[in-house]
């Protein structure tokens, strides 16, 4: 849910990164916060275990500018991947206005990818959202790796709505300011239409 | 969509900000935040120069909405206050209406139980506020500032 607040002439908006497991959510994050300007980005704040896996979410504050004397802020969240983290994943969805769908290309990583993408439907529809309707694109991460499925493959799968789809490398940014920008711009789009 | 579009207009905001400096003083804290359920900033006073209210404000909201986890688990509506004791400050965490957070930062110049007992009546100051504030975004006819926006305006946004 954005937050338009008058007063101080701002749009604020939710979007947020799912997928499976290590699929690369976190990385997308971290490119993005090293390679924007300082005045443009807040501090990332990372809540992960130890071993750096995510534990509750990642967050990154970005501004991307002014729209008609509105400065627009973006707060970019991460789920934690791990199955057994649902409860959290499901707190994360509160107020979203912009999903994107990371899946690890990587053929053993399907079925986990499949069942991100359920669970993310789920999750949605428990807040009274509806994947369908909502600003969203998918990016296929890891396309450097040499067992890497072909993206007909990945497509078939994991979008059968045919929404707006990247390939990914995250680690080296391919693609992810692509990924970025596109979400952005249907959230802006769906408020724009009084969303 | 899910949940109605949060909006602040000019007025709320002043009568926000007037809760919050006479909170800020009647309690003797460092700093008073208004943060949406989401984590967006809605009103700060005090001392806050130095502090991160961005990242201040997300991490409140992920806490509050683990802690609004827990609570609905052991079958209870909502843990209303939390309170965190450190050295040198302490963080005092309530939900104002089920839609925002009031929290207080303190220090050795104040006490829990003035926090305590000046925050009830700041929650039923915000309370009325938020109420008429909710009131008056579902029934304002103005058009939204976003019906002007043409997709050139949004396509500049993203020119490199």
């Amino acid at each position: 849910m954005s937050f338009i607040n008058y007063s101080s002439r701002e749009i604020n908006c939710k979007i947020v990164y799912y997928g499976p497991g290590l699929c690369g959510k976190t990385t997308n994050l971290q490119y993005i916060y090293n390679k924007t300007n300082p005045e443009a980005k807040g501090k990332m704040i990372s809540l992960a275990t130890e071993t750096e896996r995510t534990l509750f979410f990642d967050f990154l504050p970005l501004s991307l500018g002014e729209i008609r004397g509105f400065k627009t802020r973006f707060h970019l969240y991460t789920v934690p991947g791990q199955v057994f983290y649902d409860a959290s994943r499901k707190l994360i969805l509160k107020g979203v206005d912009g999903v994107v769908f990371v899946a690890d290309s990587q053929m053993e990583r399907m079925e986990a990818n499949i069942e991100s993408l359920d669970n993310l439907r789920t999750n949605l529809q428990e807040q009274g959202y509806n994947l369908d309707k909502l600003p969203y694109v998918v990016q296929y991460n890891k396309r450097d790796l040499p067992n890497a499925a072909p993206i007909d493959e990945l497509r078939q799968l994991l979008n059968p709505t045919r929404v707006v789809e990247f390939p990914g490398v995250a680690s080296s940014g391919e693609g992810v300011f692509d990924t970025l920008k596109a979400v952005a711009k249907l959230v802006l789009t769906e408020l724009k239409r009084g969303g | 969509m899910a949940g109605p579009q949060m909006v602040m207009y000019d007025e709320e905001a002043r009568q926000i900000q007037v809760v919050c400096d006479r909170l800020g003083r009647d309690s003797n804290a460092r700093a008073v935040l208004v943060i949406d359920k989401n984590g967006q900033p809605i009103a700060q006073s005090g001392e806050t120069d130095h502090l991160d209210v961005t990242s201040l404000s997300s991490l409140t909201a992920g806490n509050v909405a683990a802690t609004g986890g827990i609570a609905k688990l052991l079958a209870e509506r909502e843990f209303a206050g939390q309170f965190h004791e450190g050295e040198k400050t302490n963080i005092h965490i309530s939900i104002v209406a089920q839609r925002v957070i009031l929290v207080v930062l303190f220090d050795e110049r104040s006490s829990l139980g003035l926090v305590r007992l000046r925050v009830r009546k700041a929650s039923d100051e915000l309370t009325r506020i938020l109420e008429s504030l909710i009131k008056k975004a579902a029934s304002a006819n103005a058009p939204s500032v976003f019906a002007e926006i043409t997709d050139d305006d949004i396509d500049n946004l993203f020119n490199d």
